[in-house]
């Protein structure tokens, strides 16, 4: 068990009795009530909130779990006192009435009802209210902005105040989900480049997608919002302490829904400002790699990576697919044929208007907003000269650039 | 077909004659609640085999047996196998058998219609699974794989499994609505004399209930699924922002049928809920007019809450604000039917047969499923939960143990009275403890799983979840397996066992026990006067 534990959560399931671990979770509302499980408790309850969200979801979950435990109890009780009491086998005589008589039996059948009535819109009903409004205020005194867009089936997050802007996808190799390398700590919840955040700020989250509807969630900020393509929505978070914390696409997006988590390093503030600096010399260095002329093998070698990132889910590693869902590119018509027209124009429908421009109704998606110029024309040269296609020819990032 | 032979060896020789083409003409509301109650149990154990292997591939990290887009295939059809194919068709089972026998009525009102109601069933089944089979020969990219919610734009880019879907629902729908426009024109048109509506049994109150719902929502996915069709299709864009459509809208018609649809399949279980309990309490029901006002009060509030299903897909806040009170709200009149039930338990003389047991059993846990409902309710909260274990958990506490198990109650309740023999006590008390064991430990750490933070319908999951997973695919295959126990229990007992009385049940009241067991074939020709 000690394998499972998460840096960031506080989890520390090695240090949970067995048999006290099999208890709880055959009776959860011991979970709730026995003393000295509050540290251990993350294993039944929410993960350690590290968000003025989360800590007011987590406040209001134990308060309902409570209220809904002791009505439990309180009910069941009764319950089975009368199954105990009033058995045939010991003799009772059964009583013949069918409802209540007089006004004090009336008043006994209604005073559970006042209560309810009480802990619905009263003791539950107002602290959800506060929580709502406070949830739902986006927009005062934010500080900064961030874009999140789903995409089948990894994040791209961008930050529009400093023009940073990138793909984050799942990094956990495939010989791990195939059982065929042991599973690290991390497993499946790590990305190749997790999304940087200040501590100490409150941050507006806008988010949309490009294809289908995803849902943005990071359990310990206590907030989980649909992304949906072409509609933005929004929530936020103020994080209040630094550490790595990890979360998952929560709604059902097709064939690797479960495989694209979400990862945000929450850093100082001096340290965030550095690392955007770091990214904008980095996105720089880049724009000014699409004026270069690049070789073919340099391409190539560029368009691999770029492929086993971002196209290898659906199209697979070795380019074959998973048809009829997801066609192969090794031999496809498509992939093989004119690269453009004669006036270097994109053909209709052609390996370079299907990369920049999607497929309507599948899950191609326009990779021309989300994939920089260098890495369209890698891409393009890779899957045109690879798994066994012999287009021979090559794109550059300037052509990109100018048919943009 | 097995079920015709045993069927007519259980009546007296030569009331009628034919095998399969007897079963595929007959009008008999008694011949079409069998076909109905044998349907549902052999879609039961389809539904069931379908979440075992997703239950198996979850039992440890990592991919074991099936690759993803099977996997999401396989939770999408379960949910529809369940519910529409086991659950439904059970309650309207019930609902032939009994509402003519409780309501002094020779049949149900409109038979032909009957018939055909129910042969629309097995077309639509068989659409619902063949893409599975398609697929094997190289055909499609097999069934749904959106889940049972279809959400678009995810289904109007899925395969040719989504097109299967959607036409097996438009049949599944009509075949529901009009075994409601039966029930209600029995309901009204049949009774014995002197049955007034406020003498008229409980199970058919809970049913007439569920058949005004059923009229009134199924349209609603109708027209939803055949948006979706033409979305995929035809060139509209009803739920494409592109085309100046809303992916949302379709979340908003799919839960204004899908919410009530939780009541369409429960009330039936609650109206049968006090006849068990005051027979085996020996004592009568408590509150009947609260009952029936409560069912009528949760049939309306059930269309007016469907938002709550999609709260993280972003609304107003006072659109939150309205739909978590208004949710809040069906408490109550949950609460007068958990009060009523106890109050009749309270002070009879109880012995524990095994429907007495179910109906116990159905009470506890679907009262887990309500209380975590409640809070579900909660906006905040439900950013949490949503999305994650902690909702399949919960409405597995409300399906499984309030719809499954309550079908279960009615099962071995009216068994003996069908067949005229009784079930073996033994096996049916085995039955309920492994069920209800096994139930709950399949789903109490999925409780927990979800509190941790596991997203539902995933493949695979991260290592923290590993525990909880295990456990849960341990109990499901308990549960899965407890059930050949009560598919043998029917069996045997449709094929022999001691003869029972016309009351079955010492504390049975109600017109369907002064009938003999097995009923003949055309009962209450002479309508009874209540008086």
């Amino acid at each position: 068990m000690a394998s499972c534990t998460l840096e960031t959560q506080t989890a520390p399931s090695a240090e949970v009795n067995p048999v006290a671990w099999l208890l709880r979770s055959l009776f959860p509302p011991s979970a709730l009530l026995l003393p000295g499980a509050a540290s251990a408790a993350y294993n039944f309850n929410f993960p350690e909130p590290v968000t003025p969200i989360a800590r007011e979801t987590l406040h209001i979950h134990n308060e309902f779990m409570l209220i809904i435990t002791v009505l439990f109890v309180v009910v069941f009780a009764i319950m089975i006192y009368s199954m105990i009491k009033h058995r045939k086998s010991s003799g009772h005589a059964p009583a013949k009435f069918t409802g209540p008589t007089g006004a004090l039996q009336w008043f006994w059948a209604l005073i559970p009802f006042a209560i309810l009535l009480f802990i619905d819109f009263v003791l539950m009903g107002i602290p959800a209210v506060q929580a709502i409004i406070n949830m739902e205020d986006t927009q005062t005194k934010a500080d900064m902005v961030l874009k999140v867009t789903g995409m089948q089936w990894k994040w791209q997050y961008e930050y529009p105040e400093s023009g940073v802007k990138f793909i984050s996808t799942l990094a956990t190799p495939r010989d791990q989900i195939a059982n065929a390398e042991a599973k690290g700590e991390n497993y499946l919840l790590e990305v190749d480049k997790p999304v940087v955040l200040p501590v100490g700020k409150k941050v507006r989250i806008l988010l949309t997608s490009t294809d289908v509807i995803h849902t943005w969630w990071v359990p310990q900020f206590g907030v989980k919002r649909d992304a949906i393509p072409g509609f933005l929505r929004e929530t936020w978070v103020l994080i209040e302490k630094p550490g790595i914390y990890r979360g998952q696409c929560a709604e059902l997006c097709g064939k690797d829904h479960g495989f694209m988590p979400v990862v945000v390093h929450a850093v100082p503030e001096p340290e965030y400002l550095a690392w955007v600096e770091a990214q904008k010399a980095e996105a720089k260095a880049a724009a000014g790699g699409a004026d270069r002329t690049w070789s073919k093998d340099e391409l190539v070698a560029e368009g691999k990576a770029v492929y086993e990132k971002v196209c290898a889910a659906c199209h697979q590693p070795d380019g074959k697919g998973l048809p009829p869902a997801f066609p192969a590119l090794a031999g496809s018509k498509i992939v093989s044929g004119p690269l453009l027209d004669m006036n270097g124009k994109v053909i209709k429908d052609s390996h370079v208007d299907r990369v920049l421009h999607g497929k309507a109704g599948t899950a191609m998606q326009a990779f021309a907003t989300s994939l920089s110029d260098v890495e369209l024309a890698a891409v393009i040269t890779y899957e045109r000269n690879s798994f066994g296609n012999q287009a021979g020819d090559m794109i550059q990032p300037a052509q990109i650039k100018s048919l943009r | 077909m097995s079920t015709a032979t045993t069927h007519t060896a259980e009546h007296p020789a030569g009331e009628y004659h034919g095998g399969l083409l007897r079963w595929l003409t007959t009008t008999n509301h008694k011949d079409i609640g069998t076909m109905y109650l044998t349907f549902s149990l052999i879609m039961f154990f389809v539904g069931g085999l379908m979440i075992l292997a997703v239950r198996a591939e979850l039992f440890s990290p990592g991919l074991q047996l099936m690759q993803p887009e099977f996997f999401n295939q396989l939770i999408g059809v379960h949910a529809l196998v369940m519910i529409f194919a086991a659950l439904m068709p059970a309650a309207t089972g019930f609902a032939n058998w009994m509402l003519p026998l409780m309501i002094g009525a020779p049949d149900m009102a409109l038979p032909r219609l009957n018939n055909w109601g129910f042969w629309l069933l097995p077309p639509a089944a068989i659409l619902l699974t063949l893409p599975f089979t398609l697929a094997l020969f190289g055909i499609g990219d097999g069934a749904l794989a959106t889940g049972w919610t279809f959400y678009a734009p995810l289904s109007v880019q899925g395969g040719m499994g989504v097109d299967f879907a959607i036409l097996a629902v438009h049949i599944l729908g009509i075949s529901s609505i009009m075994g409601s426009i039966n029930i209600i024109v029995t309901i009204f048109n049949m009774r014995a004399p002197g049955m007034t509506m406020m003498k008229l049994p409980l199970f058919a109150w809970g049913w007439l209930i569920t058949a005004f719902l059923l009229i009134a929502t199924l349209p609603v996915l109708a027209g939803a699924v055949t948006m979706l069709l033409t979305d995929r299709h035809f060139g509209t864009h009803f739920f494409d922002a592109a085309g100046g459509g809303d992916p949302i809208l379709f979340q908003h018609l799919f839960w204004f049928f899908g919410h009530p649809e939780v009541y369409i399949l429960l009330l039936p279980v609650w109206g049968l809920m006090p006849h068990v309990l005051s027979t085996f309490s020996r004592k009568p029901t408590y509150g009947y007019k609260a009952q029936v006002y409560s069912f009528i009060a949760i049939g309306l509030l059930s269309v007016v809450v469907w938002a709550h299903h999609f709260f993280t897909a972003g609304m107003p806040v006072p659109a939150l604000v309205y739909f978590m009170f208004s949710t809040m709200a069906i408490s109550l009149p949950l609460a007068v039917l958990f009060f009523c039930w106890i109050a009749t338990m309270w002070k009879g003389a109880m012995t524990f047969e095994t429907p007495m047991l179910f109906a116990v059993g159905f009470i506890v846990l679907f009262g887990i499923a309500g209380l975590t409902g409640l809070i579900l309710a909660d906006v905040a909260a439900d950013a949490q939960y949503h999305h994650s274990y902690f909702v399949v958990a919960h409405f597995h506490y409300a399906l499984f143990a309030g719809g499954i198990m309550g079908v279960m109650t009615g099962v071995y309740y009216w068994l003996p009275k069908w067949t005229g023999h009784m079930y073996s006590e033994k096996l049916g008390k085995l039955h309920f403890w492994l069920t209800v064991v096994s139930f709950n430990l399949t789903f109490l750490p999925q409780f927990f799983l979800g509190l941790a933070g596991m997203p539902r319908r995933i493949p695979d999951y991260a290592l923290q979840f590993a525990e909880f997973n295990a456990i849960s695919t341990l109990g499901a295959f308990v549960l899965g397996f407890s059930q050949l126990l009560f598919a043998w229990n029917i069996w045997s007992c449709v094929r022999g066992g001691p003869k029972v009385e016309s009351r079955v049940w010492e504390g049975a009241e109600g017109l369907e026990w002064e009938l003999p067991s097995p009923p003949p074939h055309h009962t209450w020709e002479i309508q009874p006067v209540i008086k």
